[in-house]
């Protein structure tokens, strides 16, 4: 087994534990850094899959700024541990069965699809991932929906200021 | 690695973020919830790009086939940063009237 394995399947337990303590947690602050945790598994994913682009960038919006975001609004209610109410037993237990069955169903499809039986993803190698094609794309290709998406941000920014000042 | 590893990786996590919706009442670990199912997505978008790219450099050895996949990452982080700008702002709202953060107080829309 060669590193890339190693790591591979070293960040995805990191993923998946971490991501399940975010739905474990009681106390809400704890939830947010185990969610923190998994970003930056993702990033590690990213760098393993030479998309040092969007690796980058993943840590910078979600770990950096939306998670900040997220943590400034607990902290701005002042929640407390135990105020949250529970859901009934059996309502947890149908959601966590129902989860299962999504996952057991989908895990089966894609056992059996012939089509990606034997392909391959290009660890570590290729440049796509890197700044000087991808901005090449973003600025050539992709303008129009770049220029848009400032338009998003601005009518994002206008909306949130209105909903909290009423 | 086979992309068949990403898949399973990206199911669960996508699953962990289904089961948190369901099972959770409070307003802003759903909502950290619906960010995780986004993530999954994302990598498994790259994982795929990157698949895809792989079997075009065997044909041409300068190409930047899959390249769209990873555009397509970057927006949905763009949308993904102005969703939650103005979700958590409704969230701040719904606790200032109700005092609380419980998604069940919502119930009352269906009146």
């Amino acid at each position: 087994m060669s590193t890339v394995d190693v790591l591979f399947y070293l960040l995805s337990a990191f993923a998946i534990v971490s991501a399940t303590m975010v739905l474990i947690s009681k106390n809400p602050i704890h939830s947010v850094l185990w969610l923190i945790l998994v970003f930056f598994a993702i990033s590690g994913h990213y760098i393993l899959l030479n998309a040092q682009f969007l690796a980058i960038v993943n840590i910078i919006v979600y770990a950096g700024a939306i998670m900040v975001l997220f943590l400034f609004v607990i902290m701005l209610m002042n929640i407390k541990k135990d105020a949250e109410p529970q859901k009934q037993l059996l309502v947890k237990l149908t959601g966590v069965i129902a989860g299962g069955s999504l996952l057991t169903l989908l895990i089966a499809v894609v056992k059996q699809t012939a089509q990606i039986q034997d392909k391959q993803v290009l660890l570590k190698e290729g440049t796509i991932g890197l700044i000087h094609p991808l901005g090449k794309a973003l600025f050539t290709d992709y303008v129009i929906p770049f220029e848009i998406s400032s338009i998003l941000f601005l009518s994002a920014m206008v909306g949130a200021v209105i909903i909290g000042k009423k | 690695m086979s992309i068949q590893y990403y898949i399973i990786l990206c199911l669960t996590l996508f699953s962990i973020g289904v089961v948190g919706v369901l099972t959770r009442r409070n307003a802003i670990i759903v909502f950290m919830c619906i960010e995780l199912m986004l993530n999954a997505v994302n990598l498994l978008l790259v994982a795929f790009s990157k698949m895809y790219h792989g079997a075009a450099l065997q044909s041409a050895a300068n190409t930047t086939a899959g390249i769209d996949a990873q555009i397509f990452v970057f927006f949905i982080m763009v949308v993904a940063a102005a969703e939650v700008s103005v979700g958590l702002a409704i969230i701040v709202m719904m606790y200032r009237n109700t005092h609380s953060v419980d998604i069940n107080f919502l119930n009352r829309l269906k009146n």
